[in-house]
């Protein structure tokens, strides 16, 4: 019964690659009807309240989106790898805080101060990195943990204390009121990330191990990829990331408090799940979570605008979130079925 | 595909005292340094030893066979060589010296290339980055160029002669294509070693041809090549050397060109096979369970059997093949898209494993640690939860009472070797914890039993017991429905044997005709009658 004498043995396995090809280009064009999205709202919108598509409030989105957007690409780098970051909500406001610290009590220069926020996240994201990675605990229920002892820290080290933009130089607030070609300074800090973290992600060997991590770890293991040292640098990047958030954050809202981005994580979570990274890993850009984030924060700004019930900010939030994880799910199941279909053609 | 099913394997194991025969004959191969080799080492997972003070040494321009029966120990023998795992004794040494692999990436950086029985790949990236994985072509600034990378892949698919798009993702692609992407990336780094834990499972035979026409070409390029098959012709096709494992030993180690089949056959085996299942004669009465045209779109299609009392029915054929997605959509886990399940004339209202219960199925699953017992769970409280209801007193409350009357009566009947019944069931053997599985369901009073590979994992005193018990079962007037990927429990076993390839029914053998080459190739579908 050798292979080679066999009559006619079964059909070659077909390598089709156009059955596959329009469930790609769906999955792939989420950056695309993402867009497409935002766009009609902002037609709409403007058709409505022509006022929305003045200079002011678009620079205002921007700044706006400046943070969470942020926020959503150092989350991008945690949930590729499977892994989900919720401290980070409290890694900006404690980094907020020591940045208002850093002005106000020791004269830090700015430089310095930025650099200090973003050391002052990578620490706590390291903590984050060492227990998910080597202790094997989910990163839901550590970061869950953190971010209820980061905030707890917060409140100790503020004791009730606020600081106000009176405390900080005139040269690190005007940061979100300059302009540089008519383009508000703070949101570079974002689109730089977000370009350095997209290229990394997309172009890099590292980045690219972050994906295969995510897209199946046993695998990622017997390829020899060191996923522990991958997963914790991950979310030291995302801690670092949050840091930078809570200095841009300072600079940007003048007063901080212990209560400094509280409940942002969310925000950030749902950006990058609403820009289609795929929660369980393996899948999605920065560039599609930061479009989720201006798409969240545009949609804010609209009901603002057109003077709706702030009430229904967050229900739309919340509607768009499922539908995004609906249309997943739903794609899924449609490449689940293809595939079984596909397999039952192959087998005569 | 599911679980780490493995082949229809040929062969089992028993206890006959056969000293293990090494032949020395000398080759001009054995005067150079093996590049990889085991010395001596010995593995064991908990309670079960998986690897005896097992050499084995793989030399340039040497293809090796490794061969044995499921749970022989085969696969553990890759794991310690491709550095997943380490030996507990022993060693593994390369090009003589003792080396300690930390990981896969220390095996790699050595040369040593592993396919293993299931696809390892990344699903949501391209076939070119799941080729290359970690070793991208960089362009400037270190950056990957993806252009080079497709080009790359393209060319080492080309030589393998398949047409696959380097830039398409893995998910979308059929479980032999994935096959082929695992070759691609053994042989994209110029291996000095490859193992290939059951390459040819999912391939054509055309497909098979061009892996071994790499296999040759890698020899003669100086490299080792260990490869597993369950398919003894390809064993003496390609290979020159062949180390037989038995329960973890290796007992044979020579030349494939000084052995035929059946002498490889009894080395793995050891025994005749028809004294080993005593399956009692039973009188076979009126079908119970009928199962007609059912089909699950990509699992199974159209398949129609019955199930008498008194009758086990084996139903066989390869990983993948479709026999435990016919076992799950009988009882109701998944629901079938056409075909009816009747019990006793009674039909089944699809996707319902309450209903299958009612009407008197019982399922003891492949993966007993997973979805047979809740491995924390007193055994008196495993063996309770199929009758909830039952063991209800007249406050709606299971009296601790009732639970462990229950257990304790179920315990006698199977001959339990337990300590306490208040022992967390992952205490027990493989083998008594199947027992307690089987009690579960047995407690129910069940009409039609269906036991997804009864002895997998199981030692060879308490499989023999599994095997009587189920015999007795079937000789009470129990239906049992039997999927079993050993080939000697399937001829030992079974009344009748459906043999499954791809999905479908491919044949039907009564007891007389069923015959390890009969199965094998209705299994592989070489036969279409």
């Amino acid at each position: 019964m050798s292979a080679s004498t066999q009559a006619a043995p079964t059909p070659a396995s077909p390598h089709t690659t156009e059955k596959t090809s329009w469930i790609d280009a769906v999955v792939r064009a989420r950056e695309v009807s993402l867009i497409g999205v935002l766009a009609v709202l902002v037609i709409a919108v403007s058709i409505a309240e022509p006022r929305f598509l003045n200079a002011q409030n678009l620079r205002d989105i921007l700044l706006n989106v400046t943070i969470v957007g942020l926020l959503a690409v150092g989350q991008t780098i945690v949930v590729i790898t499977r892994n989900i970051d919720l401290s980070v909500g409290s890694i900006l406001g404690i980094s907020a805080f020591a940045t208002g610290i850093m002005f106000a009590d020791h004269n830090v220069p700015i430089p310095l101060v930025f650099l200090g926020g973003i050391l002052f996240g990578a620490f706590f994201g390291l903590i984050n990195g060492v227990m998910v990675a080597w202790a094997r605990v989910p990163s839901l229920v550590i970061t869950l943990g953190t971010l209820y002892v980061i905030r707890g820290l917060d409140f100790a080290w503020a004791e009730g204390r606020q600081i106000n933009a009176a405390d900080m130089p005139d040269g690190f607030l005007s940061l979100a009121t300059t302009e540089v070609l008519g383009f508000p300074v703070l949101p570079i800090f974002t689109i730089a990330a977000m370009v350095l973290v997209g290229v990394a992600l997309g172009r890099s060997r590292m980045g690219r191990e972050l994906y295969a991590i995510g897209s199946n770890p046993d695998a990622a293991v017997l390829a020899g990829i060191r996923v522990s040292r991958r997963v914790l640098g991950a979310f030291v990047a995302s801690g670092a990331i949050a840091g930078l958030a809570g200095v841009l954050y300072a600079s940007r809202y003048g007063t901080l408090d212990a209560v400094a981005g509280t409940g942002i994580e969310l925000a950030a979570v749902s950006a990058v799940v609403v820009g289609g990274v795929a929660i369980f890993g393996g899948s999605g850009t920065v560039w599609g979570a930061a479009l989720g984030a201006l798409l969240l924060t545009t949609i804010r700004s609209a009901l603002v605008i057109l003077q709706i019930d702030p009430f229904w900010d967050q229900a739309i939030q919340g509607a768009l979130l499922l539908a995004a994880i609906g249309l997943d799910a739903y794609l899924a199941m449609r490449l689940a079925r293809e595939l079984r279909k596909r397999r039952s053609a192959n087998r005569v | 595909m599911t679980g780490s099913d493995s082949s229809v394997s040929i062969g089992f194991c028993c206890f006959e005292g056969e000293e293990p025969q090494i032949n020395q004959q000398s080759t001009p191969a054995e005067i150079t340094t093996p590049i990889i080799a085991l010395k001596g080492a010995s593995k064991s997972y908990g309670a079960v030893r998986a690897s005896r003070n097992v050499s084995i040494e793989l030399r340039a321009g040497e293809v090796r066979a490794l061969a044995g029966e499921n749970g022989a120990g085969k696969s553990t023998i890759v794991r310690m060589l491709a550095g997943v795992q380490r030996p507990d004794e022993g060693d593994v040494l390369v090009d003589g010296d003792v080396a300690a692999f930390h990981g896969p990436a220390d095996a790699r950086d050595v040369g040593v290339a592993v396919i293993y029985q299931e696809p390892t790949l990344f699903p949501d990236l391209s076939v070119a980055e799941n080729v290359m994985m970690g070793r991208h072509p960089l362009g400037s600034g270190r950056r990957i160029d993806f252009r080079a990378l497709n080009r790359t892949v393209k060319e080492l698919l080309d030589r393998l002669g398949v047409k696959l798009d380097p830039e398409q993702p893995v998910k979308g692609l059929s479980i032999a294509d994935q096959q082929i992407v695992e070759i691609a990336k053994a042989l994209s780094f110029d291996a000095r070693v490859l193992i290939m834990d059951e390459p040819t499972a999912a391939l054509s035979g055309h497909e098979v041809e061009r892996l071994f026409g790499v296999v040759r070409t890698l020899k003669e390029r100086g490299a080792a090549v260990l490869f597993i098959s369950h398919r003894l012709d390809e064993i003496f096709a390609i290979c020159d050397t062949v180390t037989v494992l038995r329960d973890g030993e290796v007992t044979h180690d020579g030349r494939t060109a000084d052995m035929d089949t059946d002498e490889l056959v009894r080395r793995m085996v050891g025994r005749e096979l028809s004294n080993l299942f005593p399956k009692l004669d039973a009188e076979i009465g009126q079908p119970v369970l009928k199962v007609e045209r059912l089909t699950r779109e990509g699992s199974f299609v159209d398949v129609s059997f019955e199930v008498r009392r008194g009758e086990i029915v084996a139903l066989a054929g390869l990983v993948g093949a479709g026999r435990s997605e016919v076992a799950r959509a009988i009882f109701g886990i998944d629901k079938p898209d056409a075909g009816t399940v009747t019990i006793d004339g009674v039909e089944l209202k699809p996707g319902s494993p309450t209903q299958a219960m009612k009407a008197g199925i019982g399922l003891v699953p492949e993966d007993r640690r997973q979805q047979g017992l809740v491995m924390e769970m007193s055994i008196e409280r495993n063996m309770g939860l199929t009758r909830l209801q039952a063991l209800r007193n007249r406050l709606g409350v299971i009296g601790l009472g009732s639970e462990a009357r229950n257990a304790s009566d179920w315990a006698t009947k199977l001959q339990l070797k337990f300590q306490k019944l208040s022992d967390p069931v992952g205490f027990l053997s493989g083998g008594n914890q199947q027992k307690v599985v089987l009690g579960k369901w047995l407690a129910t009073g069940p009409k039609v039993l269906i036991i997804d590979e009864p002895t997998r994992g199981i030692d060879v005193g308490t499989k023999a017991e599994v095997h009587r018990l189920m015999s007795e079962l079937a000789g009470d007037g129990l239906a049992v429905l039997m999927i079993s990927s050993e080939l000697p429990e399937v001829l030992g076993m079974a009344d009748r044997v459906l043999v499954m390839h791809e999905g479908r029914i491919a044949r039907e053998l009564s007891r007389a005709e069923a015959d390890e080459e009969n199965v094998v190739r209705a299994a592989t579908g070489q036969v279409a009658a």
